[in-house]
């Protein structure tokens, strides 16, 4: 959730970097709800048991007291409110006849009885009375300090109509006023105080529902609110919520539920979903509103949660007459582009939707009533999890996690989980529970929406034949030279593109200064940095979950989102944003069939200078908005018209302004805005121009230069111009896809006006004027400069003083590889050689010729941290400063895997790391067994989203775990050592095969939420109690409150690194255009932490290019404890920066696995070792001059930097840097360095017990055997024993079922994560997600109680997520499993009866058994392993994801060995009717099973078969 | 770019020098050019590195961006490849012929390898340009009406006037030889670069406007009154060739000669300028000796050879250097390591670590020369300093001895005393960053500024100053007419 935290209790506000708008959180949610509708306090009782069974996955802040947030809605308990009304002389009509509002008001009495007073005459007014007004009873004991401290007064209000005019039956109208009322109130309230003393927040104004909720922790709720525990409370449906937030500050409105929903999750399109639903406001008509409509606008309140945004939306959406459940389809819809498997119907009803509303996307699962439905859908995705049961009493409970509410077996008549897209319904009126078909199909039906959209959609002609190309030569070579384009671009961006259809990939980070800082003239584009999920939400996989993804876009004018008529559907629909000359043409043909389209030069005059800018944006914002006003509905935005009098308008402000001054002038609803540009090239520039309102582009000077370079022989294998245009777009398509679903988002609608970005070099003005609510962190240039910049390359390709001579060819570039002509580069000949000569010849004089190279003058005005200085200081004598042997130990390397460097690489940076007493990190390959325990071991073990080599034993051997949410050279994205890298060392270290490609996952799949984040801390804490927990974190706007809800889900050290650093292969542009630097992140997470109390408790590392002691002052002074190294190191070890990590030709035996050019590394350790030293000693130095004995006195002391701009260039002036600098809470005694441990959460921990239990096995080698009871709060059950075990016995373990234990019960989630050979764990009951998670040789068995009356094999058993990561051992699950099963496994054999969609992803060894169906998307990723399917049905073909596994019978004999056994074993484990079923017809069974087998994978079988064939065909001719 | 593991597997080839004993027959140069396959090969072993040494500091001076072209020569597009060479190198068929490649020894590759053969590629594309008539006049696009006047016609002075003309200046250069072309007209011996080479290129500055005049020397034959009235702005570019005497005894004898009176000398017959008998300085069955250890040295020697000298020897003051890159200078460094020219092949000896002491004569003419041996220490200071092993002194007979041991500056004359710009100590004309001399209006570039150096720095400093000065010219007011 994305907080603007409402007024009503914004204590904390905006300073430094840091905005409460970056606030997020996660959840736990649930209901209890009787299907028929009775009311009981029992429903009040069991919700607020599942509320506090939940309570695991809240958080507190620094004051431990204080919650996050936990509330709960009922229906209108009116017999307990008529008897307490009655008490206090309020006398209340029939139920249904009167509205209660729960109101938040000014603490204060005075403020209070004005507030009370205006709401008197709000609702008088409306020709309604006050009946009364109730305190609400509280008791504050049961609430945190800081909670106490904000709380408001809390009352309950009681108002009625006046007379009997209104029609009390017509119960919606009765709603609607109320809503009209409610609007008002908080209108009122907020404007007749504009300082906030009145300011009032309504948790819910209804006749139907009401709301308690606070700031609480779950387990406060129902002691605070006396009334819930009323003997009388009653309701027949309670919707519960406990809130996880990475803010601490005290809030009461932002706890759930609000009026309608609960929600787990994240809107990560809330800013263009506010903009759209205000651009739609002016275009809002209602007859059932009438005048009344005027109350509602704003539909969404300024300055609230996403959730509670999203709440307003969806009551708006209510309010006008459309169903619940309708109203939820609209704001989140299932992916139903492509999918073949929904019904016609359902499917126009999502397209003709589409027309009217954008999808509110992000991961969500939502709990939503009206007071008489209650109901619960997932997001497309399906990222958040939420498990229910029927009883046979006829309640229905749903829930985050399974066994929240605990029944015994025989109550239960069904059980299962939302999948993703799905919905679940109960209407308590009807007194029956809908299914998701059963629902949607009828709301599908409720209009022939099938029938509107054919006779409405506008379709593009026929195109017309060949793509019509401008002449080549010399006036191309003018026009890219007057955009900038320059040959390294051609080479290097588009000739990849247009060649392999892919985005072209570079290594080595980004070492070329910030667009703001550096000399030649920046695209606008440049100053702008792609927004990416980290912990909060999970990226999605673009490319092996491509079908939850959409590129599809509507033009033409929206229609009245209250009505829905035949007319809304008149849009133009495109696949996908660019449009090529081609459909360009069609597009302009097609003016005259409706939606009217005009054509607006986007130029300005190139003589009149740059001021001129400025009033050529403005007269294209008012051509436009006449345009629209004539009635125009598609405006063309076109730069076509340069020429040497005419410099282009920068195609992106062009549409951002015209966007905004069209929102501002109430026009942009009934416009589309289409960009025909000679400016938009990389994939980032798309991106921005969709972020900022354009629904296509048109990219004629790309498209025209790929076409050429096809007719000039530039593109290797393609001479075909139409191929190299074709093949353009689709990598401009797949960049897309990446870049939204790097922030999880799926729809690129959604993205459209969503401003997923934030900027680093421009004015703050002329941002909030043309980009107006994005982030400028740091300020900078104006109009004038942007226009200078475009003139200078008018003059280069126009100028007449010109020599002919240069206008004939492209500048040569050098913004990717160095070149000496063009821009700066950190790291370059000079600074290279010099490192190395210094470190290699021992000499610290020649180390301070490097650092003078990197931080003098002409470099350091590079860099954020070059133009900073040191504020003088009283010196001390350097002898007093703290030794440079205590310094290094604040040094790590950076993570990178043995995989994608050598082992000699990885070897040497690890034992240099352990001499020193620094540490070194694994990166996420794994590492090899050998080095475990020896001076080759790295300390830091890494743990990324593929897990690879994550075995117990290795989790053991660490003295830090890092969880790698993001990486700087590409945060958001996943990763592909491809098979020719793996070799059989590799293979074995990553528990894959020799040969066969292994995929990173963007996400981590046990990480969607930072509840998520806090289990896995907890999980891995588990394994190894020794061990620092770590999370890496990539620097971006927000990056401080993410780091809040890092510490507080009790991580020791949280990393903020840097975009420049990142030695291994990404995109070019994921390498240049994503994230910050890391001097922004370090300080906003510094600063954050210290206001919230909470950076005592974590150390604060920061990476990202430091080169120089001078840079680990600064960061030190910033805040940082702790400072990472990895482009330096792997230098000083002998990297020259070819840049060509993804090759695996790297000349100097680094970033290569091949034995001839690995037989070139020269690094040493000690080489290492003294450049390390050299930095310290520099620190040393510096340490002195500013006064300090102990570098723990520095940390933090942002005080003691100042910016130096006197020297530096134009740009770089405008720049204001006191955000970066910004001491919080100064002249307080507040920690700003680490000082003390972490609060960890061990104690009581199951696992404890189980090691005493097992103490016999594990010291005597004596079998165990023990049954023990389980409930969900037991979390990574059997980790601890596993990581025990390992620690004493290696990856061998004990041997089989040395230790068995048997529980009964509810699991909680991990269980069985990371057990080890030797453990085997037995659960009867059901379990939540993670299941096996890294399971390392235990086995695991899960069975439906023997008393249950479902149907085991129809019927959840074990959650989502199930053996992620798991290398070696065995799981037999007697039920259905949800989504992911058997992720990233490489090596476990598995046996499921049912599992959900995305089964086996990425997995790369292990067999894996379904007895049953499957959903979505089976197989995808999967380059290793094999899987039987039962396919009685013989649909298994459509579920599954082809492009990497092959689908056959199962005819070897081996395999049918192999099958038999597994589902014999479960049989006896599991007891499975279903398995000895199949069992006892195996033959005709036999014929069922889908063998699905990876291609790659066979033929690397394949190979090896061959190998060992001819090895022992040598053997016996040598014998 | 490139053939990214071209490296791995090509290995590096130059051209083949035409067999000892014929091309001593000859002055013509004498490398056969290698095939065009072999040279797209050469090309593909170009690593495409992401920070090109080459490029760098220790790299080429003329800033020339190799891996581009690298690239265009495997891919066969050599029309672009010539192009992207000259957008950084006016003159690539000079350097490609007499560059000592300091971009060869940086490269990345001769980290592991053998170098990229660089200069070779260099020459091909020069070479390819002239010979596919793709070198043609680039006439400016329109005339700035400002006059600039280059003093010296030496790679300096006509990269300097090419790109003057092509901002569209109006360029004079005044030669004080009666031919165009400094040191490469005179320096440098033809078997190092046939002179229709250079001529081949001034009919390009020609045809682009470029007025020579030759036999004009500044302050004698023009008065500097008068270039400073006629022109905008003056480039002065006349080079350091003030040599380095040795002052000994015996030093005026007959037959001990500068090495530049030598190779000038042998250039001019070779133009078919008569030589007076008594100026002649032939090595014909002469027992030379050259002292410095140079490329002036070597192209003495060279000389002295074709000329059909008995014997040719080189005396090297500095001990004899090792076959390798050693610690003292390493990679990317210009490497102190032995240098072998063709020279060396043809038949010149080299003594190492030897200082000549004094010569004597016979009928007043050089008969033996006399020399001790040397060696390099540590002197008290920790400075390495060279010291006389006592008891080593040795003497030989010489019948030719030629001084190589470079060269100290500007030679001195009314140029200098009318002009008034500043010099240092060692009589070089100091500037600004800009090449601005301390007298307004007046540039200086190339040897004259930074020392006797490369050809490849003359024709950077002759672009540097050139851009310079057409930036002051267009920042100021144009003179009234």
């Amino acid at each position: 959730m994305t907080a603007n935290a409402g007024k009503v209790a914004t204590a904390m506000q905006r300073q430094g970097l840091y905005d409460p708008s970056y606030e997020h959180d996660g959840c736990g949610i649930g209901f209890v709800a009787h299907v028929k509708g009775e009311r009981s306090p029992e429903i009040v009782r069991g919700a607020l048991e599942l509320l506090e069974n939940l309570a695991h996955r809240s958080a507190v802040g620094a004051d431990a007291e204080t919650g996050d947030g936990a509330g709960m809605l009922v229906q209108i308990p009116h017999a307990f409110l008529w008897r307490e009304c009655r008490r206090i002389g309020i006398s209340l009509p029939e139920v249904g006849g009167y509205g209660v509002g729960m109101m938040f008001l000014p603490p204060d009495d005075d403020h209070r009885a004005e507030a009370e007073s205006l709401i008197g005459r709000v609702v008088a007014d409306r020709g309604w009375r006050v009946l009364g007004w109730r305190d609400v009873p509280i008791d504050e004991r049961h609430c945190g300090e800081s909670a106490r401290a904000t709380r408001p007064a809390i009352r309950q209000l009681y108002i009625a109509p006046l007379g009997v005019d209104l029609n009390v039956d017509d119960a919606s109208t009765f709603e609607r006023t109320l809503y009209v009322i409610r609007r008002r109130i908080e209108r009122v309230t907020r404007e007749a105080s504009p300082d906030g003393r009145l300011s009032t927040y309504v948790a819910s104004l209804s006749s139907r529902t009401l709301v308690y909720k606070g700031m609480l922790r779950p387990t406060q709720l129902r002691h605070f609110y006396p009334d819930l525990v009323a003997p009388d409370f009653a309701t027949a449906l309670a919707l519960v919520h406990s809130r996880f937030s990475t803010n601490t500050f005290p809030s009461w409105p932002l706890a759930h539920p609000y009026r309608y929903v609960c929600h787990n999750g994240e809107i990560n399109t809330l800013r263009g979903n506010l903009t759209w639903m205000r651009a739609r406001e002016a275009s809002m008509t209602s007859e059932l509103f009438g005048d009344d409509i005027g109350a509602l606008i704003p539909v969404v309140s300024e300055g609230q949660s996403d959730s509670a945004c999203f709440d307003n939306a969806l009551e708006l959406l209510v309010m006008a007459g459309r169903p619940l459940a309708h109203a939820m389809m609209m704001l989140i819809p299932e992916a139903w582009e492509g999918d073949e498997t929904m019904s016609a119907e359902r499917r126009a009803f999502y397209e003709y939707h589409s027309a009217i509303l954008e999808p509110w996307d992000g991961p969500a699962a939502m709990a939503f009533t009206d007071g008489r439905q209650i109901g619960a859908m997932l997001d497309r995705n399906g990222l958040r999890p939420a498990r229910y049961v029927v009883t046979n009493d006829d309640l229905v409970v749903l829930a985050s996690e399974a066994g929240a509410l605990p029944f015994p077996a025989d109550k239960i008549r069904a059980k299962g989980r939302l999948e993703p897209g799905r919905m679940l319904l109960v209407n308590t009126t009807q007194g029956r529970i809908l299914d998701d078909v059963e629902l949607k199909e009828e709301l599908a039906s409720r209009r022939p929406y099938r029938r509107w959209l054919a006779e409405q959609r506008v379709a593009l002609p026929a195109l017309s034949g060949e793509t019509p190309i401008p002449a080549a030569g010399d006036s191309l070579v003018r026009l890219q030279r007057a955009f900038g384009y320059t040959a390294e671009e051609l080479r290097m961006v588009l000739a990849p593109m247009a060649t392999n259809g892919d985005e072209a990939v570079g290594s080595m980070g980004n070492d070329t200064p910030l667009a703001v800082l550096s000399d030649r003239p920046q695209l606008l584009f440049a100053y702008f940095r792609q927004l990416f999920a980290q912990v909060t939400n999970p990226a999605i996989d673009p490319i092996r979950e491509r079908f939850v993804m959409s590129l599809g876009m509507n033009l033409g004018p929206q229609g009245n989102v209250l009505d829905e008529t035949p007319e809304h559907a008149r849009q133009l629909r495109l696949d996908g944003p660019v449009l090529t000359a081609a459909t360009m043409g069609a597009f302009r043909a097609h003016s005259a069939n409706g939606l009217r389209l005009r054509t607006l030069a986007a130029t300005f005059r190139a003589t009149d200078g740059p001021a001129a800018l400025a009033p050529a944006v403005d007269g294209l914002c008012h051509t436009a908005a006449n345009a629209v006003r004539e009635g125009c509905g598609i405006l063309v935005l076109s730069d076509a018209g340069v020429d040497d009098a005419h410099a282009p308008i920068p195609s992106l402000l062009a549409v951002a302004a015209i966007h905004h001054h069209l929102l501002r002038e109430r026009l942009r609803a009934r416009v589309s805005l289409v960009v025909e540009t000679a400016e938009a090239r990389e994939t980032a520039h798309f991106a921005l121009l969709v972020a900022y309102g354009a629904s296509a582009v048109y990219p004629y000077l790309a498209l025209e230069t790929v076409t050429d370079m096809a007719r000039r022989g530039d593109l290797a294998a393609i001479s075909d111009p139409a191929t190299a245009a074709v093949n353009y777009v689709k990598a401009v398509d797949k960049g897309l896809l990446k870049i939204l679903s790097k922030m999880g988002i799926s729809t690129l609608q959604s993205f459209c006006g969503a401003q997923i970005c934030e900027v680093l070099g421009l004015d703050r003005a002329l941002v909030e004027r043309y980009f107006t609510g994005t982030s400028s962190p740091v300020g900078g240039i104006g109009l004038e400069v942007v226009a200078g910049d475009t003139l200078a390359r008018h003059v280069a390709a126009f100028g007449a003083t010109t020599a002919p001579a240069e206008t004939s060819r492209l500048d040569f570039g050098g913004e990717y590889h160095y070149r000496i002509q063009g821009e700066h580069h950190a790291w370059n000949p000079a600074s290279i050689a010099t490192l190395q000569h210094a470190a290699r010849a021992n000499s610290y004089a020649t180390y301070r010729e490097f650092s003078r190279l990197a931080n003098d003058e002409a470099a350091r005005h590079r860099t954020l941290r070059g133009l900073l200085d040191f504020v003088p200081n009283e010196p001390v004598p350097l002898d007093d400063v703290e030794p440079a042997s205590a310094i290094v130990k604040r040094f790590v390397t950076g993570a990178m895997s043995f995989g994608s460097i050598s082992r000699e690489t990885h070897q040497t940076l690890a034992v240099a790391m352990n001499r020193l007493g620094g540490r070194s990190n694994t990166g996420e390959g794994g590492e090899e067994r050998a080095r475990f325990g020896t001076e080759r071991n790295s300390a830091i073990k890494q743990v990324a989203s593929a897990r690879f080599g994550v075995t117990t034993e290795y989790l053991v051997s660490a003295a830090e775990l890092q969880i790698k949410i993001a990486q700087g050279a590409k945060p958001g994205e996943g990763g592909q050592l491809p098979g020719h890298k793996v070799d059989a060392v590799i293979a074995q270290t990553r528990h894959s095969t020799p040969g066969v490609t292994l995929i990173s996952p963007p996400p981590h799949h046990d990480i969607y939420s930072i509840e998520d984040l806090a289990q896995l801390i907890h999980d891995l804490r588990s394994v190894n109690p020794r061990a620092l927990i770590s999370v890496k974190l990539v620097a971006e706007s927000g990056v401080g409150t993410v780091a809040a809800g890092v510490a507080k889900a009790r991580a020791d050290l949280i990393t903020i690194s840097g975009d420049s650093g990142g030695t291994g292969a990404s995109p070019l542009s994921s390498i240049k255009r994503a994230g910050v630097p890391w001097e922004i992140g370090l300080a906003e997470a510094q600063q954050t932490l210290v206001l919230k109390g909470l950076r005592g408790r974590v150390r604060l590392q920061t990476d990202g290019q430091l080169k120089t002691g001078r840079d680990v002052v600064v960061a030190a002074l910033l805040g940082a404890d702790e400072f990472g190294f990895a482009t330096a190191p792997l230098v000083v070890a002998g990297c020259v920066m070819m840049r060509k990590c993804h090759l695996n030709t790297c000349p100097v035996g680094i970033a290569t696995q091949d034995p001839e050019l690995r037989a070139n590394f020269t690094g040493r350790p000690e080489d290492l070792i003294s450049y390390f030293f050299f930095v310290a000693d520099e620190v040393r130095e510096l340490m002195a001059t500013l006064g300090f004995r102990r570098m723990s006195d520095m940390i933090g002391r942002s005080d003691l930097l100042r910016p130096h701009l006197t020297n530096a260039a134009a740009k770089a002036r405008a720049l204001d840097l006191s955000a970066l600098l910004h001491l919080t809470r100064p002249g307080e005694q507040v920690a700003r360095h680490h000082v003390q441990p972490q609060q960890h959460s061990l104690d009581g921990v199951l696992d404890h017990t189980l090691i005493e239990l097992a103490r016999p096995a594990l010291e005597h080698g004596e079998r165990v055997v023990h049954t023990l009871p389980i409930r969900t709060e037991h979390r990574a059950v059997g980790a601890m024993l596993s990581g025990e075990i390992a620690r004493r016995h290696g990856e061998a373990g004990l041997p089989d079922e040395s230790i068995v234990f048997r529980f009964v019960g509810s699991a909680g989630q991990s269980f069985g994560a990371f057990s080890a050979r030797g453990l085997a764990l037995e659960l009867e009951g059901e379990a939540n997600d993670y299941v096996g998670k890294g399971l390392s040789g235990g086995r695991l068995v899960v069975r439906a109680p023997r008393r249950a009356l479902f149907l085991p094999d129809e019927t959840v058993i074990v959650g989502n997520t199930v053996l992620y990561g798991a290398t070696s051992g065995e799981a037999y699950f007697g039920g259905v499993a949800g989504e992911r099963f058997a992720v990233r496994n490489s090596g476990a054999l598995a046996v499921v009866e049912g599992i959900g969609n995305h089964g086996c992803e990425y997995m790369t060894g292990g067999v894996v058994v379904v007895l049953g169906r499957t959903g979505r998307n089976f197989a995808a990723g999967m380059s290793g392993g094999i899987a039987f399917v039962l396919d009685e049905s013989n649909s298994f073909a459509g579920y599954c994801n082809r492009e990497m596994v092959e689908l056959g019978p199962v005819v070897d004999a081996g395999d049918r060995d192999t099958l038999r056994r597994l589902v014999e074993q479960h049989a006896r484990y599991t007891g499975s009717p279903r398995a000895r079923l199949v069992l006892a017809r195996w033959e005709q069974a036999l014929r069922h099973f889908v063998l699905v087998m990876p291609t790659e994978y066979r033929k690397a079988l394949a190979r090896t078969r061959q190998a060992e064939a001819r090895r022992a065909e040598e053997g016996s001719r040598l014998g | 770019m490139g053939d990214p593991k071209g490296f791995l597997s090509l290995r590096r080839a130059t051209p083949a020098r035409e067999p000892v004993n014929s091309r001593v027959q000859h002055w013509r140069e004498f490398y056969t050019a290698l095939p065009e396959h072999e040279l797209s090969a050469q090309g593909a072993r170009c690593m495409d590195c992401g920070v090109p040494f080459c490029q760098g500091d220790t790299g080429c001076p003329v800033r020339n961006v190799i891996p581009d072209w690298n690239d265009l020569v495997f891919r066969g597009q050599w029309r672009d490849a010539l192009d992207t060479l000259h957008a950084t190198n006016n003159f690539p068929e000079f350097t490609g012929r007499l560059c000592p490649a300091p971009c060869e020894s940086a490269c990345v590759l001769a980290l592991i390898e053998q170098p990229v053969a660089i200069r070779t590629i260099e020459q091909a594309i020069a070479d390819r340009g002239f010979a596919e008539d793709w070198v043609t006049p680039r006439v400016p696009r329109e005339e700035t009406g400002r006059r600039v006047a280059v003093v010296g016609s030496g790679p300096t002075g006509l990269a300097a006037a090419q790109q003057l003309r092509r901002f569209g200046h109006t360029v004079v250069v005044f030669e004080k030889d009666d031919r165009v072309g400094g040191l490469l007209r005179y320096g440098v011996p033809d078997f190092k670069l046939e002179k229709s080479v250079l001529d081949r290129r001034l009919a390009q500055l020609t045809a682009e406007g470029i007025v020579f005049r030759t036999g004009v020397n500044i302050g004698e034959q023009l008065g500097v009154d008068e270039l400073r009235r006629d022109f905008d702005a003056i480039c002065l570019a006349v080079g350091a060739q003030a040599a380095r005497e040795l002052d000994l005894p015996g030093r005026s004898l007959r037959g001990i000669h500068l090495a530049m009176e030598y190779l000038a000398q042998q250039n001019r017959r070779l133009a078919g300028d008569v030589i007076d008998d008594h100026t002649l300085i032939d090595a014909r069955d002469k027992r030379v000796v050259i002292i410095g250890g140079g490329d002036t040295g070597a192209d003495c020697a060279g000389t002295a050879i074709r000329q059909g000298a008995r014997s040719v020897q080189q005396f090297v003051l500095i001990a004899q250097p090792p076959a390798n890159r050693d610690n003292s200078t390493p990679w990317p460094l210009w490497p102190m390591q032995l240098q072998t020219s063709h020279a060396h092949e043809e038949g010149c000896s080299r003594e190492w670590s030897v200082s000549t002491t004094g010569f004597s004569g016979k009928r007043g003419r050089v008969h033996r020369l006399h020399a001790i041996r040397v060696e390099t220490r540590a002197s008290a200071d920790g400075q390495p300093r060279i010291m006389p092993l006592p008891g080593t002194q040795f003497s030989l007979r010489a019948d030719l001895v030629l001084l190589a041991i470079g060269f100290t500056g500007p030679v001195p004359g009314q140029l200098f005393r009318d002009i008034g710009v500043a010099r240092d100590a060692d009589g070089l004309v100091t500037t600004d960053v800009k090449y601005r001399t301390s007298v307004p209006g007046v540039f200086a570039a190339g040897d004259m500024r930074r020392g006797a150096s490369l050809v490849v720095w003359a024709i950077r400093e002759g672009r540097d100053a050139a851009h310079a000065i057409d930036l002051e010219l267009r920042a100021s007011p144009a003179r009234p007419c």
